[in-house]
């Protein structure tokens, strides 16, 4: 019973954070809208995608929600290494919550904040064109929970692993954007060159973006209970993975 | 007499450092007890393995009857700890720091708003209580910190250079604020620090501690009273002459020059200012000024190391 409250104040307390940096959540409404509008039109006046016009926003929609989530997932859980070197996880260690409770509390708060995110984009969908209907609605936000506590998990694994914020750029680098690109956000997964065809299923992201595209525009390069089983998989394997990590090394926490 | 905590050779070492040294700690209970050192001296590697964060390589130790390794839960239950550093999230208030802390240690939920309420008045944050910490003064962030610690109404709560940092009027306030909490609660605290001031005028037992090691452990009273000297500083018309003269005196234990002043090491120096006056006044040396002192935790710290508490300013 204890655990669930702590579990509970972890989350509340994560997810009062999130609404109280105002500008955060601005900048990250108007990152993806920029995507949608500049890029979005830029790049769809230049090809043909379909014929229509209008059909590449409407294609990278889902993949612009999906870096959303990611982006927004990823940061707060990089927020553990500011937590520490401000000293309020020593605050959260020294409590009697057992390790695993902080680390469910953590990724459920990250992934709200993550929630939140993806729900204003899904009610911007008319920006691009995109008819939003209750069953689309319910089922884009069902699965954005598996998607975001997965990449929330990823966020807190790399501060299990990263002891500063200098370590930021390299995590941009080579986690985050390689993430975003190779998710098929902005590209068809069908018919590329081997290699990236590879790296692409490789990508959890894949199968996140694969499933939302499925649900919003109704269509997907896989079966939308494959990719969610992976996205449900991995969101299960990141948590329970950082969750023995933050107990492991909870002596390197401090 | 009945001890709150008991730590048994307990030693922290890494790699090629020994951090904390097979320490024997025994704190009565209901105490203010002092964990006196310069820094570096593991205080603090002390510390955090007496509330359960840090692991001892070996050695000990239990906290109000459990073992830090095997009931680390329950140790945690029964601690409040303030942290050397600032442990608080900037974008919450001080009250939702309490609430916080509150949920985390399980104080029923009927009991909270009352137990806020009463930490809320010990603290006297008045109308900043709804804002947000990043608003606050150093002063009120300790208090806040102090305040949080106690709301599950710990057995032990534990300072962690309780003071660092705060201008001398804040640590006057949070001096008074540690005595009174002493005295009205059933609440033991284990403070450490390197003012010596502060141990003196807080602790009812310190330990002094360097590289690592407990040196001595006693009431500051019985520690400087050990140290048998209290220094006359004096000041002459002819120091040569004085000292040459002076050196034959049996009482004397130590005589030392410093600039134009002179200092003796004597015992129980009340009564011998008047000998020393008169027996100047017999050699034909005249007294500008004299001085007595008695001796303060800083002198045993030399005493017993060799070497000056670095004191910061």
């Amino acid at each position: 019973m204890a655990e669930w409250e702590g579990i509970y104040t972890i989350w509340f307390r994560e997810a009062k954070r999130y609404v109280r940096y105002r500008s955060r959540i601005v900048s990250s409404v108007v990152t993806p809208l920029l995507w949608l509008l500049i890029f979005g039109t830029g790049l769809g006046s230049a090809i043909r995608f379909s014929g229509m016009t209008g059909a590449y926003q409407a294609f990278i929609y889902p993949g612009i929600i999906g870096q959303t989530i990611l982006f927004t997932a990823i940061f707060s859980g990089v927020s553990v290494i500011m937590d520490r070197q401000y000293g309020f996880l020593k605050e959260i260690m020294v409590a009697p919550v057992s390790r695993p409770s902080i680390v469910f509390g953590k990724a459920l708060g990250i992934a709200t904040a993550s929630i939140i995110q993806g729900v204003i984009l899904l009610l911007l969908s008319f920006v691009v064109g995109v008819q939003m209907t209750p069953f689309i609605f319910i089922a884009s936000f069902l699965l954005m929970i598996p998607i975001s506590v997965g990449l929330a998990g990823v966020g807190l694994l790399i501060a299990t692993f990263t002891d500063s914020m200098e370590g930021f750029n390299l995590i941009m680098s080579f986690i985050v954007l390689p993430m975003f690109l190779l998710s098929g956000a902005l590209f068809p997964v069908t018919g590329l060159p081997t290699f990236l065809q590879f790296a692409v299923y490789l990508d959890p992201l894949t199968y996140g973006v694969d499933a939302l595209r499925q649900v919003i525009i109704g269509h997907g390069a896989l079966p939308l209970y494959l990719s969610t089983s992976v996205v449900v998989g991995f969101a299960i394997l990141t948590v329970i993975l950082s969750a023995i990590l933050f107990s492991k090394k909870e002596q390197n926490l401090m | 007499m009945e001890y709150i905590i008991e730590t048994h050779d307990i030693s922290k070492v890494y790699d090629d450092f020994t951090a904390v040294n097979s320490i024997n700690l025994k704190v009565p209970k209901n105490s203010v007890y002092g964990v006196l050192g310069p820094n570096g001296a593991g205080k603090t590697t002390l510390i955090s393995m007496l509330c359960t964060i840090l692991h001892p390589t070996s050695g000990t130790a239990t906290v109000n009857g459990y073992d830090v390794m095997k009931n680390s839960k329950e140790v945690r239950q029964s601690i409040g700890v303030v942290f050397q550093s600032r442990a608080l999230d900037d974008i919450l208030t001080g009250r939702e720091h309490l609430e916080m802390h509150a949920a985390l240690y399980g104080v029923p939920m009927d009991l909270r708003k009352k137990r806020i309420e009463e930490v809320l008045d010990l603290i006297a944050l008045g109308d900043k209580a709804d804002e947000y910490t990043k608003t606050y003064s150093g002063g009120m962030k300790r208090r806040l910190e102090i305040g949080r610690g106690l709301i599950h109404h710990p057995k032990i709560l534990f300072l962690d250079e309780p003071t660092l940092g705060l201008d001398p009027q804040t640590r006057e306030n949070i001096w008074e604020y540690i005595q009174e909490l002493n005295k009205t609660e059933d609440i033991t605290v284990l403070m450490s620090t390197h003012y010596m001031e502060e141990a003196d005028k807080l602790c009812d037992e310190i330990a002094i501690i360097n590289h690592g090691e407990i040196i001595t452990a006693d009431s500051p009273k019985n520690l400087k009273r050990d140290l048998k000297a209290d220094v006359i500083t004096i000041k002459v018309d002819d120091p040569e002459k004085f000292i040459k003269k002076a050196e034959k005196l049996d009482f004397i234990k130590n005589i030392m020059v410093t600039d134009s002043e002179i200092k003796m090491m004597v015992e129980q120096g009340e009564n011998l200012v008047a000998t020393v006056v008169n027996f100047a006044n017999n050699n034909d040396i005249m007294v500008k000024s004299i001085e007595l002192e008695h001796p303060n935790l800083e002198d045993v710290f030399i005493n017993l190391t060799g070497k000056r508490i670095v004191e910061e300013g």
